[in-house]
C-alpha cells in the first residue's frame, strides 16, 4: 500500500530517542516524520486509527541470519524480510556467514541489489567479513566492504581467535569508524560443546560451552578496543560474567555496546529437557532450543536484565537464525545451533514487561535508539521519530494474546522454542519509509 | 502416556513356562526401556524376579523357551559393540524370538538417511522391538517421539546405559543381599559413561551409597549442582581413590578410553595408572570381602590390575551372564506383554 501520508491518530507514542511517552498522533508524508502532536489534521491522508496501540520507531536488528546466498533453503531475503516485518523490524542487519561469505565487494552488493528489489519494505544492511572466508586468517577489504554498504564487520560464529588479527581489525574498523560486531567464543573452549556447561549438560551426557568460553573473549575485544578506539559492539551476551565485564568498560567511558537477544532473556538450559508445550515428555532433547551461545541459567538472566536497567546492554538482537527441518529432526549433538527470533521478539520480550522485570519504554529503546546509536555513524536517521527522519514505525497491541503456530510464520524456519507459546502483546503494523509494509487486520484503517 | 498393564493380560506361549515367574506386571508401565530414571523401585524389583528365572532358564540344558516365539527384535547399532550386542541377540533368541541386526555405522548417518528414517523403516518392516546404540546422547528418546515400536536404549552416547545399570545393581544385590548402608565406588571417566550415570538412578532408593571418584578433570563442572536438582543425595564424590575406597563394598573401575589422554583429560597413562587404577594393593583400603565389577571391556594394566579382575572377589563374569538374564526380562516386559 503506498500513500503519500499517513497520519496515525490516537496513539499512545513512546520514543525513547526523545523520552516521549503520551497520546497524540503522526503525520508521515512522502517517507519521513512529518510531525507529532495532538489533533493533527491532514486531509488527504490515509489514516491509522490507532487508540489502543503503541507507535515506536520501527525495530532495528543487528544481527540476524538471512541465508542467502547459499541456504536458500533454510531462508531468503524475501522470506527473512517478511518474518522481520512481521515482527515490526524496519532496519536488519544481516550476518555475513552467506555461501559465498559477504567477504567482498561483489557479494555484499548481491544482497543489497536482492534486498531492494524482493524486500523493498523494509531496510537491509549487510554485515561484512573480517577475514576472508570468515577463516581468520587474513582480513577482509575492510575499506571496499565499507564503500558496498557494509553496516558493520564480524566473522560471527566463526569469530576471529587470533588476537593479533583482530587487533589489526579493530585499528581499520577504528579508521572507518564502523562498528565490529563481535561474537565472542573462544573455540578451544567450545569445542564439541552443545548446550550450557551445568547440570543440565552432566545429566544429558552432553559436553557444554561454559560460560568462561564467551567471557574471556569478552574481555579479549574490550582490552584491544580499549587500545584501537574502536567501535566494539558485543552481540548476543548470554553470562552474568559478561554483563559484569562489560559494565566496567563502559563506567571507563569505552564505545563499547552489547546487545542480547530474546531467548536469552527468557529461556534456560532447563528448556532443552522440559518442554510447556509438551508436558508430558520428560527428557524432550529439544533442538529447538539448541541455540549459540546457549541457552544459560536463571542467575545469568538475572544478571541480563539488571545489565539492561542500568544501561549496560542497550540493545537486543534476535540472532534470527533460520533452519531447514531436517537441520533440527536429527540427533540433539547433530543438530544445527539457532533460533528463528524475528516473528517472536517482541511478544516474547513483552513476558518480562507483564512480569516487571523491565518497563516497556526501557524495551522499545532496547529494539530502536540502542541498536541506532551503534550504526549512528552511517545511519542516523533511524530510531527516531523525530521529524524529518525516516518513518519507520511499529505499531504495538501490547494487551493481544495469541498462540504461536508454526503453520503461521512466515519465516521459513519453524525452528522455534516458543512452538505453542502463549503470548500477550504482538506487532499489529510495521510502516517502512513512510509506506505501511505490514498491518493487522484488526488495525482500522480509512480514507 | 505409556499404558498400564492389567493383571489379566493375555497369558504368553505357554510351553516350557513353568520355569517363568508369576506375572505381578500390574506395576510395568514401560513400553520403552530408556533409562532408569523413570523407574519405580518396585519396577527394578520385577524386573530382578522375571531376571531371577531367567537366570534359571540360563542354566538349563536346552536354554531355549519360547515365550517370545513369533516376535522379532531388531538391534540397531550406530556404533562397536561386542558384548552388549552378543547379550541382546542371544537374550532375544533364548525367548524363541527372531532377531535381526543392522550395522549402521555412523558414516551411513552422514551419507542421508536419517535416524528417524532408518526407524520408521524398522517399524514399517513390523518388528515389534527395537534395541539402539547410538553415540549421540538422547537419540533414543528423539526416536520415542516419532515411532510406536517400542525400544529400549543400549546405550546412548555418554547419557544412559539401562540394562548395564540394572544387571550391575542385580548382580550386587545377589552377593550382597540387603544393601541398606552399603558403599560403593565408581572410578575413572565419569564425564563420559553412560554406565555411571545409569548406575547412579538406579542406585537411587536402595539404601546404596555410591561415590563417584574421578580426576577434576572427568567429572562435569554441573555434576554437583546436577545431584543437588536431581535428588540424588545417595552420591558423592570424591578425588582421592583410597579415601574413596575406606569402608566400601563394591567397586566399579570405568573403562578409560586412551583417547583421554590425546585431549588432554589425563596426563597420561602412567600418572592414572599411579592415582586411579585398582589393584590389589590399593583393594586393601575396601571391606575385606568387597566385590569388584567392571562394565567392560577393561584395559587391563590401566584402570584395573590383571590380579584384581580375575581375583575371587572379582563378579566380572557374573555381570556377563546377568546380563543375558536381565536383557531376557526386559525383552520380555517390553516385547512379551502386549499393550492394550
Amino acid at each position: 500500500m503506498i500513500s503519500k501520508s499517513i497520519l496515525i491518530k490516537n496513539a499512545r507514542i513512546i520514543d525513547p530517542s526523545q523520552g516521549i511517552d503520551e497520546k497524540m498522533d503522526i503525520l508521515i508524508e512522502d517517507g519521513l516524520i512529518k510531525s507529532s502532536g495532538a489533533n493533527l489534521k491532514a486531509p488527504a491522508a490515509v489514516i491509522i486509527q490507532a487508540d489502543g496501540l503503541v507507535a515506536c520507531p520501527g525495530f532495528i536488528d543487528l544481527h540476524c541470519h538471512l541465508r542467502e546466498p547459499g541456504f536458500e533453503e533454510k531462508e531468503t531475503i524475501a522470506s527473512g524480510a517478511a518474518a522481520a516485518i512481521r515482527g515490526g523490524y524496519t532496519t536488519v542487519c544481516c550476518m555475513p556467514n552467506t555461501n559465498p561469505p559477504l567477504d567482498n565487494a561483489a557479494t555484499v552488493d548481491f544482497v543489497r541489489k536482492t534486498a531492494a528489489s524482493q524486500a523493498p519494505l523494509i531496510t537491509v544492511l549487510p554485515v561484512g567479513c573480517i577475514t576472508k572466508g570468515r577463516a581468520g586468517k587474513e582480513l577482509t577489504d575492510m575499506s571496499e566492504l565499507a564503500d558496498a554498504g557494509c553496516a558493520g564487520f564480524s566473522d560471527d560464529g566463526s569469530p576471529v581467535s587470533n588476537s593479533q588479527l583482530m587487533l589489526l581489525a579493530m585499528r581499520c574498523a577504528a579508521g572507518l569508524e564502523i562498528p565490529i560486531i563481535d561474537h565472542c567464543e573462544d573455540l578451544d573452549l567450545s569445542r564439541g560443546g552443545h548446550l550450557h556447561d551445568g547440570w543440565v549438560a552432566a545429566r544429558l551426557g552432553i559436553k557444554g560451552i561454559p560460560a568462561a568460553a564467551e567471557e574471556t573473549m569478552v574481555a579479549r575485544d574490550i582490552a584491544l578496543a580499549e587500545m584501537t578506539g574502536a567501535i566494539l559492539h558485543l552481540t548476543h551476551i548470554s553470562t552474568r560474567g559478561s554483563v559484569d565485564i562489560i559494565r566496567s568498560a563502559r563506567a571507563r567511558g569505552l564505545k563499547i555496546s552489547a546487545d542480547v537477544t530474546p531467548h536469552h532473556l527468557t529461556l534456560t538450559e532447563e528448556r532443552i529437557i522440559a518442554s510447556p508445550a509438551e508436558p508430558d515428555v520428560p527428557l524432550i532433547y529439544d533442538t529447538n532450543a539448541k541455540v549459540n551461545p546457549p541457552l544459560r541459567t536463571a542467575a545469568d538472566i538475572e544478571a541480563l536484565i539488571q545489565g539492561i536497567n542500568d544501561k549496560t546492554i542497550t540493545s537486543v538482537s534476535t540472532d534470527h537464525a533460520p533452519h531447514a527441518s531436517e537441520d533440527k529432526l536429527c540427533e540433539f549433538e547433530l543438530a544445527a545451533f539457532g533460533i528463528s527470533g524475528f516473528e517472536t521478539a517482541f511478544a516474547a520480550l513483552m513476558t518480562l514487561v507483564h512480569s516487571g522485570k523491565i518497563k516497556l519504554n526501557t524495551l522499545i529503546a532496547l529494539l530502536t535508539c540502542g541498536p541506532a546509536s551503534v550504526l549512528q555513524h552511517e545511519y542516523g536517521i533511524t530510531g527516531t521519530l523525530k521529524a524529518g527522519s525516516r518513518a519507520d514505525v511499529a505499531l504495538l497491541d501490547i494487551s493481544r494474546e495469541w498462540t504461536l503456530d508454526e503453520a503461521n510464520m512466515l519465516s521459513q524456519g519453524k525452528n522455534t522454542p516458543f512452538k505453542g507459546q502463549q503470548f500477550k502483546g504482538m506487532v499489529a503494523g510495521t510502516i517502512h519509509a513512510g509506506e505501511i509494509a505490514y498491518i493487522d487486520k484488526s488495525v482500522r484503517i480509512s480514507k | 502416556m505409556e499404558k498400564i498393564m492389567s493383571l489379566n493380560e493375555p497369558k504368553l506361549s505357554t510351553a516350557g513356562q513353568e520355569s517363568l515367574p508369576p506375572l505381578s506386571i500390574g506395576l510395568w508401565r514401560h513400553r520403552n526401556v530408556l533409562d532408569l530414571d523413570d523407574f519405580s523401585p518396585e519396577e527394578i524389583t520385577l524386573v530382578f524376579e522375571i531376571a531371577n528365572g531367567m537366570v534359571e532358564v540360563l542354566a538349563r540344558e536346552v536354554k531355549k523357551v519360547p515365550t517370545l516365539r513369533g516376535k522379532t527384535i531388531a538391534t540397531l547399532f550406530y556404533e562397536p559393540s561386542t558384548r552388549t550386542r552378543a547379550s541382546f541377540e542371544l537374550a532375544a533368541k533364548y525367548l524363541g524370538a527372531d532377531t535381526v541386526s543392522l550395522d549402521a555405522a555412523r558414516s551411513s548417518v552422514a551419507k542421508g538417511e536419517s535416524l528417524i528414517d532408518s526407524l520408521r523403516t524398522l517399524q514399517a518392516l513390523e518388528v515389534d522391538t527395537i534395541v539402539i546404540r547410538h553415540p549421540c546422547s538422547g537419540a533414543p528418546y528423539i526416536a520415542v517421539r516419532h515411532l510406536q515400536t517400542s525400544i529400549i536404549n543400549a546405550g546412548d552416547g555418554c547419557h544412559a546405559h539401562p540394562s548395564q545399570g540394572l544387571l550391575d545393581l542385580y548382580t550386587i544385590k545377589r552377593q550382597l543381599g540387603d544393601l541398606k548402608g552399603r558403599k560403593v565406588v565408581i572410578i575413572g571417566d565419569i564425564m563420559h559413561s553412560r554406565v555411571a550415570r545409569s548406575n547412579i538412578w538406579g542406585m537411587r532408593s536402595t539404601g546404596l551409597h555410591v561415590v563417584l571418584c574421578a580426576p577434576t578433570t572427568l567429572i562435569p563442572q554441573g555434576m554437583p549442582e546436577m545431584l543437588d536438582k536431581c535428588g540424588l543425595d545417595h552420591v558423592t564424590i570424591e578425588h582421592n581413590l583410597d579415601r574413596a575406597l575406606e569402608g566400601s563394598d563394591v567397586i566399579m573401575p570405568l573403562r578409560l578410553q586412551k583417547e583421554r589422554q590425546q585431549s588432554g583429560f589425563i596426563s597420561s597413562i602412567r600418572e592414572y595408572i599411579r592415582l586411579y587404577q585398582v589393584n590389589s594393593e590399593r583393594l586393601k583400603k575396601a571391606r575385606a570381602d568387597a566385590i569388584v565389577m567392571h562394565p567392560g571391556p577393561m584395559n587391563e594394566g590401566v584402570e584395573i590390575s590383571h590380579d584384581v579382575a580375575y581375583s575371587s572377589s572379582s563378579l566380572i563374569e557374573q555381570q556377563v551372564t546377568n546380563g543375558v538374564a536381565i536383557r531376557m526380562a526386559l525383552l520380555y516386559l517390553v516385547a512379551g506383554v502386549k499393550n492394550q
